[in-house]
């Protein structure tokens, strides 16, 4: 019975969380990615599909600033004609739109969603499956969708697919090492790989970028503040990487539609084109979740008030985490909406300055970071003098990194107008 | 020399990080965002937009009071004053048309008509707006100032033959015009 009991509540979670919380957040971003970039665009954007009241005899029909259009949208996927050309690689072209949404919906089951809940006396945690490798097993999993992207890229056995999928093994290469190492300084802060305990220390001792609360001997203020520096340091490397990793711009060069025409997804249609757009909006979601958690304290509210929140209840119901799903989701959608701002603000790389930066600059800054997190971290525990040596070095080390660069930098010709190389 | 050179201009080291750019970048299209938001999109009051972004909200708001002077809507045959078919089937229209929209089918009028000396007028008349691209070649080379590009932009059809204008409808739209070139009229 218990077993049963156990089952059912591991069902419901995963059904509740997967089904119910992340997936409709991908229409949901659909319908902001358009009626953002619209306002930002001076445009309207869809604002008319609703429900037709006027069919059933009603006055006005109910519009509801156009929030049925994705589900319009997804109907109109479903009724197309799906197509397959006869020149694909049936069994990866067919494989490859489930490679990419897989990986993302799999790696929503160690996102912390809230606080636990508690009903008559029985706790339940609303995350999936509570690992002790959270980062890691979202870093190994989500890195899985580059083979879709490529598969899709390869199978279609056209050209504009396969440049596209080359482009986004490259990318994904590159900025794989920047995304591990981004981390690095962030769990050495946290010593926990466990994203609960992560985000739980962060709603008691302050959020890693908002450190404001929570001061006790243990984690004094200063040495929170101080950690602020390696913190905002990782934190942009590793949010500019989820954008390179979910592939959305400025580096959506594996599908970017004024050279490729769709890139890697061009010979597809249908549904199996709604899975790859399905798969890179679930990536944009867990990205910004993974994002939120690291960073920005995950479901806690901050100032002192996650306890109070927890502790709310109605009989035996402690339903706090169900405010901080909420609180979740807010922080969420927020992110998700600067991913669209950034869309619609920086344009896109060139292919080599993609590889410049992902190679040149964010490999190099991660791992500088990395020593300098280490240093501030170990800081309390050593002397002074082997601090300030360790600093030195460091310093040092930067430096000398800093002048190979300069001097390994390509000697611009000279300036010979139009007729030189650009 | 025809080559002009051009000079990249140097970038200084905070241009070369990139980031400030990016915010500002942020701020001029959350500025964007926020003026359409408000209603204060630049040149939304001479748009007359719906308050929203620049644009005018179609079905609710027609631009036909903005519609300026020289528009080119659908094309449509005139009658003049006293109610005579101005066309008199020459076929020229048919000729210059670039899609081959217009179709014409010439008849003679009868001699006990008062306007006999006309000779002709069209049997039938059929404008495919399916094909229409509303060019104005056909007004410009009437020698009898017969057809002429009126404002409708509304053209449409739940099929193929109700896309096609007949005389009857293209008379319907045309209505009549007055004071144009009257050499079958005697009485001016």
């Amino acid at each position: 019975m218990e077993l049963l009991i156990q089952l059912a509540i591991i069902l419901a979670k995963v059904i509740g969380l997967t089904f119910l919380v992340v997936l409709p957040l991908v229409p949901i971003s659909v319908y902001f990615e358009r009626r953002f970039s619209a306002i930002i665009q001076d445009r309207v954007g869809p604002n008319r599909v609703g429900i037709p009241l006027t069919l059933l005899g009603m006055k006005k029909d109910f519009h509801f600033f156009g929030l049925v259009q994705p589900m319009a949208d997804g109907l109109k996927l479903f009724l197309k004609e799906d197509f397959t050309p006869v020149h694909v690689r049936k069994a990866f072209y067919w494989l490859a739109p489930a490679l990419t949404v897989i990986p993302s919906l799999v790696t929503v089951c160690v996102v912390p969603f809230g606080s636990p809940i508690e009903i008559n006396g029985r706790e339940i945690e609303l995350v999936i499956a509570n690992l002790d490798v959270g980062p890691l097993f979202v870093f190994a999993v989500s890195s899985l969708a580059v083979y879709g992207i490529t598969l899709a890229g390869w199978s279609s056995n056209s050209k504009y697919p396969f440049v596209g999928g080359v482009r986004s093994t490259a990318q994904m290469v590159s900025y794989e090492i920047a995304l591990g190492l981004s981390i690095i300084p962030v769990l050495l802060y946290y010593g926990d790989l466990n994203l609960s305990n992560i985000v739980q220390r962060q709603a008691d001792h302050g959020w890693l970028l908002l450190p404001f609360w929570g001061h006790d001997a243990e984690n004094p203020f200063s040495h929170k503040l101080l950690f602020l520096i390696p913190a905002l340091i990782a934190f942009l490397i590793f949010t500019i990487s989820i954008f390179a990793e979910t592939n959305r711009m400025p580096f959506d060069l594996p599908e970017c539609e004024t050279e490729l025409v769709g890139g890697y997804h061009t010979e597809y249609s249908s549904m199996k084109f709604a899975m790859f757009f399905m798969g890179e909006y679930a990536a944009m979601v867990i990205g910004s979740a993974l994002i939120v958690t690291l960073f920005l304290g995950g479901w806690s509210v901050g100032f002192g008030a996650d306890a109070w929140i927890s502790g709310l209840a109605i009989g035996s119901f402690k339903f706090g985490g169900l405010v901080h799903l909420g609180v979740f989701l807010a922080k969420l959608v927020a992110f998700i909406l600067f991913f669209i701002l950034v869309r619609w603000t920086v344009p896109r790389f060139r292919y080599d300055q993609l590889m410049r930066l992902g190679w040149v600059i964010f490999f190099e800054a991660a791992l500088i970071n990395v020593f300098l997190a280490a240093l501030i971290v170990a800081a309390p525990q050593f002397t002074a003098a082997i601090t300030i040596t360790g600093g030195i070095v460091l310093l040092a080390v930067t430096g000398a990194l800093i002048w190979v660069l300069r001097v390994s930098e390509p000697k611009s010709l000279p300036n010979q107008g139009l007729l030189g190389p650009n | 020399m025809p080559v002009i050179k051009v000079k990249r201009p140097p970038l200084a080291t905070g241009e070369k990080f990139y980031l400030g750019a990016v915010f500002k970048g942020f701020f001029i299209t959350l500025r964007h965002a926020i003026d359409s938001m408000r209603g204060k999109t630049r040149g939304s009051a001479d748009l007359a937009s719906s308050g929203l972004g620049a644009t005018m909200q179609f079905p609710e708001q027609r631009w036909d009071d903005h519609m300026p002077e020289y528009y080119r809507g659908a094309p449509a045959l005139v009658t003049d004053e006293q109610g005579r078919e101005r066309c008199v089937s020459c076929q020229l229209c048919e000729f210059i048309c670039p899609p081959k929209a217009i179709k014409i089918e010439p008849g003679e009028i009868p001699s006990d008509d008062p306007w006999a000396k006309v000779e002709k007028r069209p049997k039938e008349f059929d404008i495919d707006m399916t094909r229409c691209i509303y060019c104005g070649m056909c007004e410009e080379v009437c020698p009898e100032q017969a057809i002429y590009l009126r404002k409708d932009y509304l053209i449409t059809g739940g099929s193929r033959a109700e896309m096609i204008h007949d005389k009857k409808k293209l008379y319907e739209i045309g209505g009549v015009r007055v004071g144009l070139v009257n050499k079958w009229n005697e009485l001016k």
